[in-house]
């Protein structure tokens, strides 16, 4: 299994590599990790022309973490991002999403941004995004835009991102004032692509009640499927039954069968899963501190 | 026909601490240039998408699928094969007699991704729990040996590495304190 | 250093090399060789109706492009029927390139030669072929059907049909007090090695040699198979096996298209030419096992006693039957197991699909045999209210009954005479080991905890050393060092090591002064292969035999050199001594000097052994019966094989919600004769256990109704990792010596997988509560069967 030949550039600038990108645009794609790109080039599921590696553009690899939320810049490798106290301070969710993706050593090279734009159903990442609502920045020679999360993801493997734009930065907005997150998938083995996972914001009241709750979904459908869990559970204690919430995931969500796991199997792991991330989500929100203003 | 042919970049890759010049099309993956341009074939291949971890390398002492890097993306990296974990004088590291102690390799193929991978775990963790023992080896595939001695080996390798250290120690207070 | 290596786990032999990394697998020879790419079919079946190449000529640094147009002679005629059955019928072998039709998707069409691997790809996807597909057969429910045939001239797409009877099973059965019908089903799984087919090819045009490195578990039989191909004679043909990153059975498949075409495309283009196949490849076009349904009927007394049992399956064997019906007929025998049945029928069909071949892979039908046995016994167990192992107990053939004939013809066209055993002493093992006696209340208190678990367990009996024979050469030279060769080839078995603990032992010489070579046709011609947990059996002894007849020698030689008495001598680390005597001794070298009378010295040691050093002028140098040198050439041919046997259990624990499965405790009591190295023994056990789990709750080849292989690979196909394991494997053994060879020997290679489906499909069917009759299963499947017996999700 070996790639077919491609041109080769590698930029040292974010100005260079959307030069690049404007001039070969459809034909071109961008190597960052390539933990997923590679694979596909050399099962031949892919052929672009040309491809621009940007691992030289060192002003991609950054993390910042901060009173707004989390910035990643496309170089950030998920390993880096995981190991950040900083990060895991300021959304949990992202850290606790990102122990699951492949194994440590897919993760010392892929990056966090490439995860969210190669756009594969079975991704945490997406799913982490959009039920945070946050957004990717994109660079282009006509300009810089930011694509809220839920105009992303537009089909599996698919996003929104014109060949000619290069993603730049994933934002992941802070979590709001008493609220509290959980990730849980399962998979077959350990490291594999997941067969559900979901991962829950839950916001409290002033009396700890649930104001809020949405979940994020991996793995039951085309795209990260985003589901409000907020109605049959709103007002109740944090520490109450919650487990209509599940119910509800499992009502909404239609997921497809594959060889792995009928459809039925997967809306009851999405009941499963739901039930004890919601359940986590709202006792931590019941136990975090107040987010400090600034 | 608008197909691109095969350009070729000359790059420098430093593996086990030498330089080598090796000129490669493009689309030349990391293993096959280690295998073949540079003939050390210690580090093999078992499925090319990256599952398996039998093509496993170290990338500035960070373990990485070579069959997932393309060779001109490494320019100027620091690589670490198999070949290098031996000392100068060819005395097996604490892992590889570990192995050796303990029955961790049969057919030898997956062997070393698993070298590899433990060297650089043990390099951050010297001391791991059985725990974590199993999850460093947690994403490397074997199919002869059932991994039951391959945990022991982490663990082994782990005494061994101790105990090196402590015989350096050893040796330097001997030094430093002369009779 | 002294002391008996045979028993102790020395330390391999391999290691130091492979750890290194300095391993030589096939693709890490042959720098200078160009490379292959096949073309292969997408289609489970079609017609061929047109390839055009002409797209592909123009790819840099291609060589050569053949189709089954430029295979002429033997080459063109279909690859070999290896083992012909009377029953075998309707055999189909495919041709080395595809030559009308192709029956499975993943075919050989074309060979494509290039500098390298990338452009031999590039030029194989610029191949154009034109199809006209046919309707695909896919599955046991379809081949038996056979609304469409996978081979238009066989009727029924039944390759065989196999009878085998004991007694009236029919009458047996109407007879019985109780009777019970299973249905039963084995999924497709595969062997899986690390590393892939490979062959490696050289033509010597000035000597008119072809030299062929494949990774493979036969080279003997690859190299015979070449020269019938390529219209070469035997002689000049040689094989020689790299190392080998595993085999599992997979590799003694031969010839394989790329065996016989990459020679040919050598000797044609005059440059060594080398194919190694990809993860990809390896899925679709090598080979799988496994697949079978069952229907078995079992009559049994009161205390569950088998009384009559007659079975009838259908074995899924693929788009062609290179291997013949040894699957399914080790399936038919090996199904008795440890237990005495009295009236015995089974039938089978072995049925073509339009799927990948089904050979041989660990176990070799073994599993199936006792997924059927097994399930079974539970069901008794189930039926009467009592104990798994009471009822298997009561079934037992006994100590004292061996060898014990089950009447029935065994897969080396003997008959199935088991040799020894003591089934009844491994199962107490197995129950302490497991503490069984205590699990009722075990599961009591955790299905109080709101958990659910379960304790299955199998027993299997293993017929192992098949022949027809293995040899063995072991040469002392004149530096001491002693050279062992045989025939059969490694994968990781250790056999460097083992046989040379057995020559060490026999010679009395340092472990460190053996060199063990196997599979190389130069070193050692007469050989059969590596498979059936045969190699320690066949060639070990072959081996030992052969050191014997070193030792006898070397002690003639060296009584003549000593002036003493052949029986007073004794060998100790490479010196040959007179016992009690110090000072009277000689070292191994000299023996080897001596031993061969020389008229030229051609160094300081060789000037001993001229003829005016040393000498009888009254008798001839060499005498009549014997030869120059210390050589030993032996083989082992058995009467019959000889049969280990093991029982496993294994402790799951399923979760309520997920229907996840999780081993917490898996248990294997295992006889396996002598052990040459138990450190070897019980990694094989590891390793066979390993793919046991794997075979029983996640690997599957997941086929769909147009013959579409739909995991081709490791992200989908899914070998466990460490965290699919339990943490240990508790193992206990007998050794119970084999009185058929003469270490007392026993195969152990497949011991760990052969009863992993039963034994698993007993613990789930324990912690869920009803029968499980199909294998593998995935919590999916767990999930869905829970709601046919009417549990709702919580």
């Amino acid at each position: 299994m070996k790639p077919p030949a491609f041109r080769y550039s590698r930029p040292g600038s974010v100005a260079e590599a959307v030069r690049l990108l404007a001039e070969h645009g459809p034909a071109a794609k961008v190597l960052a990790g390539g933990q997923s790109l590679i694979p596909l080039l050399s099962m031949r599921l892919a052929e672009p022309g040309r491809l621009i590696d940007i691992n030289s553009i060192a002003e991609l690899d950054y993390r910042h973490a901060d009173s707004d939320g989390v910035r990643v810049g496309a170089l950030a490798r998920h390993s880096a991002v995981l190991a950040d106290p900083a990060v895991a301070a300021r959304q949990p969710l992202l850290t606790a999403a990102l122990r699951h993706v492949a194994h440590p050593t897919i993760r010392n090279r892929g990056t966090s941004l490439g995860s969210i734009v190669h756009a594969d159903p079975a991704g945490e990442l997406p799913a982490v995004l959009s039920v945070l609502a946050g957004s990717v920045t994109a660079v282009s020679t006509t300009g810089r835009r930011t694509i809220p999360a839920d105009q992303l993801f537009t089909g599996p493997l698919e996003t929104s991102l014109r060949p000619d734009e290069l993603a730049v930065e994933a934002f992941f907005p802070a979590l709001p004032a008493r609220s509290g997150t959980a990730f849980a998938e399962l998979s077959r083995r350990h490291g594999d692509y997941a067969l559900c996972g979901v991962a829950v914001l839950v916001e409290l009241d002033a009396e700890l009640r649930i104001r809020t709750a949405r979940a994020g979904y991996l793995s039951m459908a085309a795209t990260p499927q985003v589901v409000d869990l907020t109605e049959p559970i709103a007002g109740r204690p944090h520490d109450a039954d919650l487990g209509a919430a599940a119910e509800l995931a499992a009502d909404t969500l239609e997921p497809e069968p594959d060889i792995h796991a009928s459809a039925e199997y997967r809306r009851q792991l999405a009941r499963v899963l739901t039930g004890r991330a919601v359940a986590e989500a709202a006792q931590r929100a019941a136990t975090s501190e107040a987010v400090a203003d600034g | 026909m608008a197909e691109p042919q095969d350009e070729l970049h000359e790059i420098t890759l430093y593996v086990n601490g030498i330089p080598h010049e090796v000129t490669v099309p493009a689309r030349r993956l990391l293993s096959d240039c280690l295998r073949h341009d540079l003939r050390l074939t210690g580090t093999h291949v078992g499925c090319e998408h990256g599952v398996c971890g039998a093509c496993t390398v170290l990338v500035g002492g960070v373990p990485m699928r070579s069959c997932l890097l393309l060779a001109v993306s490494m320019h100027g990296e620091r690589i670490t094969t198999v070949e290098g974990l031996a000392g100068p004088d060819g005395t097996l590291s604490p892992v590889q007699r570990a192995f050796a102690d303990c029955h961790a390799l049969q057919c030898g193929f997956c062997t070393p991704g698993f070298l590899t991978t433990i060297t650089a775990a043990l390099a951050e963790n010297p001391a791991p729990s059985r725990e974590q023992a199993r999850e460093i080896i947690g994403g490397n595939l074997c199919r002869c040996t059932g991994y039951q001695n391959i945990v022991a080996a982490v663990l082994r390798a782990a005494e061994l590495g101790q105990a090196e250290l402590r015989e350096a120690e050893i040796q330097q207070e001997q030094q430093g304190d002369p009779a | 250093m002294t002391g008996k290596l045979v028993g102790e786990p020395v330390k391999r032999v391999e290691d130091p090399r492979l750890l290194a990394g300095h391993g030589r697998y096939l693709d890490d020879l042959g720098h200078d060789a160009v490379e292959v790419a096949v073309l292969r079919s997408p289609h489970a079946h079609a017609q061929i109706l047109d390839i055009d190449v002409s797209a592909a000529l123009d790819v840099p640094g291609l060589l050569a492009i053949y189709t089954y147009e430029d295979l002429t002679g033997p080459l063109a005629e279909p690859l070999p029927l290896l083992i012909p059955h009377p029953a075998l019928t309707h055999g189909r072998t495919q041709y080395a390139l595809a030559r009308d039709e192709v029956n499975y998707a993943g075919e050989a069409i074309a060979l494509v030669v290039a500098e390298n691997r990338y452009l031999a790809e590039d030029a194989v996807q610029r191949i154009v072929v034109s199809y006209q597909p046919l309707p695909a057969v896919v599955g046991v429910a379809a081949a038996r059907a056979a609304e469409h045939l996978v081979h238009p001239d066989v009727p029924g797409n039944v390759a065989a049909n196999l009878v085998q009877e004991v007694g009236d099973a029919a009458s047996a059965l109407a007879a019985a007090p109780h009777r019970l019908e299973l249905e039963l089903a084995v999924e497709r799984s595969a062997s899986m090695p690390l590393e892939g087919r490979g062959v490696l090819a050289r033509w010597d045009a000035d000597a008119g040699r072809l030299r062929i490195w494949t990774s493979t578990q036969t080279s003997t039989g690859v190299r015979a198979a070449v020269a019938v191909k390529l219209g070469l004679e035997l002689g000049q043909v040689e094989v020689i096996t790299p190392d080998v990153g595993g085999g599992f059975g997979v590799k003694i498949v031969h010839p394989w298209p790329e065996e016989v075409l990459v020679p040919f495309a050598a000797r044609n283009l005059g440059r060594p030419v080398k194919f190694t196949e990809d993860r990809r490849e390896h899925f679709i076009a090598a080979a799988h096992e496994r697949g079978q349904l069952q229907h078995v009927e079992v009559g049994f007394d009161d205390d569950g006693r088998l009384l009559g049992m007659s079975v009838r399956f259908w074995h899924d064997n693929g788009a062609y039957l290179p291997y013949g019906i040894i699957v399914p007929i080790i399936t038919s025998t090996q199904l008795l197991g440890p237990y005495k049945l009295p009236a015995y029928r089974v039938e089978f069909d072995s049925l073509y699909t339009n799927t990948v071949i089904v050979t041989p892979y660990r176990g070799a039908g073994r599993p199936q045999g006792v997924f059927a046995m097994e399930r079974t016994m539970d069901a008794i167990a189930d039926c009467l209210q009592l104990d798994r192992t009471q009822v298997r107990a009561v079934n037992f053939i006994q100590p004292d009954e061996m060898p014990y004939d089950q009447g029935l013809i065994f897969q080396d066209g003997r008959p199935l005479v088991y040799d020894s055993g003591d089934f009844p002493a491994s199962l107490e093992k197995l129950k302490k080991l497991v503490d069984w006696d205590s699990w009722t209340s075990y599961q009591a208190a955790a299905r109080a905890d709101g958990r659910r678990v379960g304790l299955g367990i199998a027993c299997y009996v293993e017929g192992t050393g098949v022949g027809p024979y293995e040899g063995g050469h072991v040469q002392v030279e004149t530096s001491g060092k002693v050279k062992v060769a045989t025939g059969l080839t490694s994968q990781g078995q250790g056999h460097q090591t083992a046989f040379a603990q057995i020559v060490a032992d026999e010679l009395g010489v340092p472990l460190a002064d053996v060199e063990v070579v196997t599979g190389d046709t130069r070193r050692f011609p007469y050989a059969v292969g590596t498979f059936a947990s045969r190699a320690a059996v066949m060639s070990g002894s072959a081996i030992a035999l052969a050191a014997r007849a070193a030792r006898a020698k070397i002690l003639k030689v060296a009584a003549d050199a000593l002036e003493a008495d052949p029986a007073d001598l004794e060998i100790v680390d490479g010196r040959v001594r007179v016992a009690g005597v110090p000072g009277a001794e000689i070292s191994l070298g000299t023996v080897a000097v001596l031993a061969n009378p020389l008229r030229y010295a051609f160094d300081e040691a060789s000037k001993a052994a001229t003829q005016f050093a040393v000498g009888d002028p009254d008798a001839a140098p060499v005498p009549e019966d014997d030869e120059p040198g210390i050589e030993g050439r032996d083989y082992y041919s058995p009467l019959r094989s000889t049969f280990a046997n093991g029982m496993h259990a294994v402790m799951v624990e399923t979760d309520p919600d997920t229907a996840e499965i999780r081993v917490l405790r898996y248990c294997v009591v295992h006889d396996c004769g002598t052990l040459i190295n138990p450190m070897i023994v019980e990694g094989q056990v590891h390793g066979g256990v390993a793919q046991g789990i794997g075979g029983a709750l996640y690997e599957r080849m997941a086929y769909d109704e147009a013959g579409q292989l739909q995991n081709a690979s490791f992200m989908d196909f899914l070998m466990p990792y460490v965290s699919e394991m339990p943490d240990g494997i508790e193992i206990d053994h007998l050794e119970t010596p084999s009185p058929l060879n003469p270490l007392g020997i026993k195969g152990a290679g497949e011991a760990g997988v052969i009863p992993s489906a039963a034994v698993f499909a007993s613990a789930i069917s324990d912690a869920e509560g009803f029968q499980i009759t199909s294998m593998p299963i995935s919590p999916s499947e767990l999930f869905e069967l829970r709601r046919q017996q009417g549990e709702s999700p919580s």
